[in-house]
């Protein structure tokens, strides 16, 4: 009965979500309740996909409707009472030379804006700002390298000490902040195990493994906040290490490189990875986390 | 055909040995079958029972149904091997594949029968050694197992070891079982049956073998070494020692993606078979089909590191996997329309194994297509490692797979068994499972496309509406294998005497000419085909 009450609880929370969720605040870009498709775009290379995966999507919704269509034309026309008699038919060249070009032909199509795309968003040649992103258990480290090494770490925000607006799961202590406009490079790296930094509504995702750098880019085109989350699972808390980004104009970013020099100027050295299997409690956590940025 | 009343006339010396000797010890390639099918039924029932556990804390955020994030990806973990090695695998290859690969080539029994049966009993204790990694909790690197999180510093237990070991003896289990096939088939056919009139499930068991071959031991190397890296001290893929952990994604997708052929091509030989009795027509363009399976076994070992587009490998790289990987859905698309092509003209009907393999067309296009969708680098970018992966690959396995293996299960268990299912509750179980599993993944695509990743065991709000949908999906589908269960106990307790061909004219392949159940020992004689 208990259960029972919360289920339908649920339900009607489900459905009022929509109205309750901080979906107003400023060009805050989070993914959004009942969400059917991917969340806008805000940098070029996100632009770039969106368009290209709604080409794909039309060709592949007609392919499957096509299928779906000639089934559903078969089981009628051809059931067992509206044709008793089977015909034999097991050949026709020309159908079966249709079937293998035309799939080849459409492929070829689609290939075109594809790996224009691959190489659209390799990389960006003379960045503006250089970003050095590196994954531990669990936390992001930021570093400005041209920017006077400015270097701090961002945490998951708990659930208990959420202040409202603040979204779970996705909100940090110390967002990484960024110039709107501007190509950034971001380099990546980890301490400890794969993880993956992983932006959507910006188009970015690399891998953040141990002993390499990767390179990506981001161009992001307008001022807000937006989210990522770690994607490549890395240990107890693989869902509790969003991506906050704070994107500000030129004049602002200089006014956070000023304000973030004094702030993480007695950065010490980022704490080391938890050892794994020891899945620490929310608490120490947080306390080691507050201890290693001020 | 003319083997039907010599297997008859044999019947007398049809003595079975004792129960111990017979299960425990068997050489028959049909018990070993049996054997297997069960085996599958046990691990998809834990697979099964791990993934109601998932879906009823993924059921609301912040949900507390597994606690630690530890135990949720020890069970991810479990979960992903036991469908894949110990469900999927031992009732498509091993189960269907030990049952029918010598009734359909008029075979006596497997080449090597001993072996056959130590490819089984290897994967009884591989399941054990799964479940210590699960129960032990130890083993939460995604069934990926990459490294560093899957080395000693990040999974000191011994229960990662254990994950190790048991896909070291599935492993094995699996590579015996693919020489034996293949041995089987190229030397043990009647006489007259060419390799071009072997029925399309041979072909395709056939090319699934070739590719267990090939791509098991490098899984095997990648393990082997990953052992190494956590127990004595190499450092294969740790980077402070030299190694490096991207080599170890390497050499596990190109035994990875392979698998997932192997996983399917047996099913899509199944589905042949079902489509052309059902439609009462021989298969269309058989040998298109059967080349079709060929080219998808040799195109799926160039493509591996479309699994790796955002793992820093080079821009050149990205496009030439992204090309290769789009040239697969050339003969996939071949495969679908010369089923279609096959069932035009005929007389259908709709059987409950008919239903599946429709139903099996019908998702496995979903899932090839949302492949392509993947395949793009450009837009992996942002769908990489989400819940889209997860709905493409179980619209592909989950759904293509199993109901594949249904599809078999209720066209053979007659002719396995000598008891014929419940028509009602088979076409129950059947639109019980359709509605669940795609009520389940569906909305999956949408959660990926908006940026949920997979394997986690909390999610911010915003994602709670679908993944409500998903859960109510599963909980549908775990009551179809409740009815499945029931399905079961109606078929073995029914008393319907069955023909030996009780399809009827559309069944044209050789077990059909053998009686149902076929004698213990079959083609004492070897029928001749013409």
């Amino acid at each position: 009965m208990q259960d029972f009450r919360r289920f339908k609880a649920a339900l009607v929370t489900l459905w009022l979500l929509p109205l309750v969720m901080p979906g107003g605040a400023a060009h805050a870009q989070a993914p959004t309740p009942w969400e059917m498709g991917m969340q806008p775009a805000f940098s070029p290379v996100k632009q770039q996909i969106i368009a290209l995966h709604d080409f794909v999507l039309v060709i592949i919704t007609l392919i499957t409707l096509f299928v779906g269509a000639l089934l559903a034309w078969v089981m009628y026309r051809y059931n067992a009472k509206s044709n008793p008699v089977p015909g034999r038919a097991t050949h026709n060249t020309i159908l079966e030379v249709a079937w293998t070009v035309i799939p080849v032909l459409i492929l070829v199509v689609m290939a075109i804006p594809s790996f224009r795309l691959v190489y659209y968003e390799d990389r960006t040649f003379d960045p503006d700002l250089t970003i050095k992103v590196t994954g531990h258990q669990w936390y992001w480290e930021y570093t400005y390298p041209d920017k006077g090494n400015i270097d701090f770490s961002s945490y998951l925000i708990p659930d208990d000490q959420l202040k409202p607006g603040q979204l779970r799961l996705l909100a940090v202590d110390h967002p990484l902040v960024v110039p709107v406009n501007k190509n950034i490079r971001i380099l990546e790296t980890s301490s400890d195990v794969i993880h993956s930094f992983f932006i959507p509504s910006l188009g970015v995702q690399r891998y953040a493994i141990p002993g390499r750098t990767i390179e990506t880019w981001v161009r992001v085109e307008k001022p807000g906040t937006y989210y990522g989350e770690c994607n490549q699972i890395c240990g107890t808390n693989h869902s509790r290490m969003p991506i906050e980004v704070h994107a500000v104009t030129a004049q602002e970013f200089e006014a956070w490189l000023v304000e973030a020099k004094k702030q993480f100027a007695n950065t010490t050295e980022p704490a080391p990875g938890y050892m794994a299997g020891e899945a620490r409690p929310q608490a120490p956590l947080l306390t080691a986390a507050n201890e290693v940025q001020h | 055909m003319s083997v039907t009343t010599q297997d008859h006339a044999h019947d007398h010396h049809d003595h079975k040995p004792g129960f111990v000797v017979r299960w425990l010890c068997s050489t028959n390639h049909k018990d070993i079958g049996t054997l297997y099918l069960l085996f599958a039924v046990v691990g998809g029932t834990v697979g099964g029972a791990l993934s109601e556990i998932m879906r009823a804390q993924l059921n609301f955020a912040g949900n507390h149904v597994v606690d630690s994030g530890q135990e949720w990806n020890t069970i991810v973990t479990a979960h992903g091997l036991l469908m894949i090695f110990f469900s999927v695998m031992p009732a498509l290859i091993g189960g269907f594949g030990n049952w029918f690969i010598p009734l359909m080539i008029g075979a006596p029994d497997m080449a090597f029968p001993r072996l056959n049966n130590i490819s089984f009993w290897m994967l009884p204790p591989a399941f054990i050694l799964i479940c210590t990694g699960l129960l032990l909790g130890e083993s939460g690197s995604g069934w990926t197992l990459y490294p560093p999180l899957s080395n000693a510093t990040y999974e000191p237990g011994p229960g990662m070891d254990c994950t190790l070991f048991a896909l070291h003896l599935a492993g094995i289990s699996s590579l015996l079982g693919a020489m034996n096939f293949i041995t089987t088939i190229f030397n043990m056919r009647a006489p007259g049956m060419t390799l071009h009139k072997m029925p399309l499930f041979v072909w395709s068991e056939l090319v699934t073998a070739f590719l267990l071959l090939l791509s098991i031991p490098v899984l095997a190397g990648a393990i082997t070494m990953l052992i190494c890296d956590r127990n004595f001290g190499t450092s294969f893929f740790d980077p402070a020692g030299g190694g490096d952990p991207v080599l170890f994604q390497h050499l596990f997708w190109f035994f990875g993606h392979p698998e997932v052929y192997i996983m399917i091509l047996p099913g899509f030989g199944i589905v042949s078979h079902v489509v052309s009795t059902f439609s009462k027509k021989p298969i269309f363009g058989y040998l298109g089909m059967a080349y079709a399976m060929v080219a998808i076994g040799a195109v799926g070992f160039v493509v591996w590191a479309h699994h790796m587009f955002v793992s820093g490998i080079s821009v050149d790289t990205r496009a030439y996997f992204m090309a290769a990987t789009f040239v697969i859905a050339v003969p996939t698309g071949v495969k679908i329309f010369s089923w279609i092509a096959t069932m035009w003209g005929g007389s259908i009907e709709l059987k409950t194994p008919m239903l599946w393999a429709i139903g099996m067309i019908f998702v496995f296009t979903i899932g090839g297509v949302t492949g392509i969708v993947l395949a793009n680098a450009g837009i992996d970018q942002i769908v990489h490692n989400t819940y889209y992966v997860v709905a493409h690959f179980h619209y592909v396995l989950s759904l293509g797979a199993v109901f594949s293996i249904f599809c078999g299960f209720y066209y053979w268990i007659g002719k396995m068994s000598g008891h014929q299912y419940p028509e009602f509750w088979g076409k129950v179980h059947f639109w019980l499972t359709f509605i669940g599993v795609n009520l389940t993944f569906f909305p999956q695509h949408f959660l990926g496309l908006a940026g949920m990743p997979r394997r986690y065991p909390d999610y911010p709000e915003a994602f709670v509406g679908w993944n409500f949908v998903s859960s109510i999906g599963a909980y549908i589908g775990g009551v179809a294998l409740l009815v499945f269960f029931y399905v079961l106990y109606r078929t073995f307790t029914s008393k319907e005497h069955l023909a030996d061909n009780y399809w009827g004219e559309g069944a044209t392949s050789l077990e059909w000419s053998l009686p149902s159940p076929p004698p213990f020992h079959t083609y004492a004689e070897l029928p001749l085909i013409r």
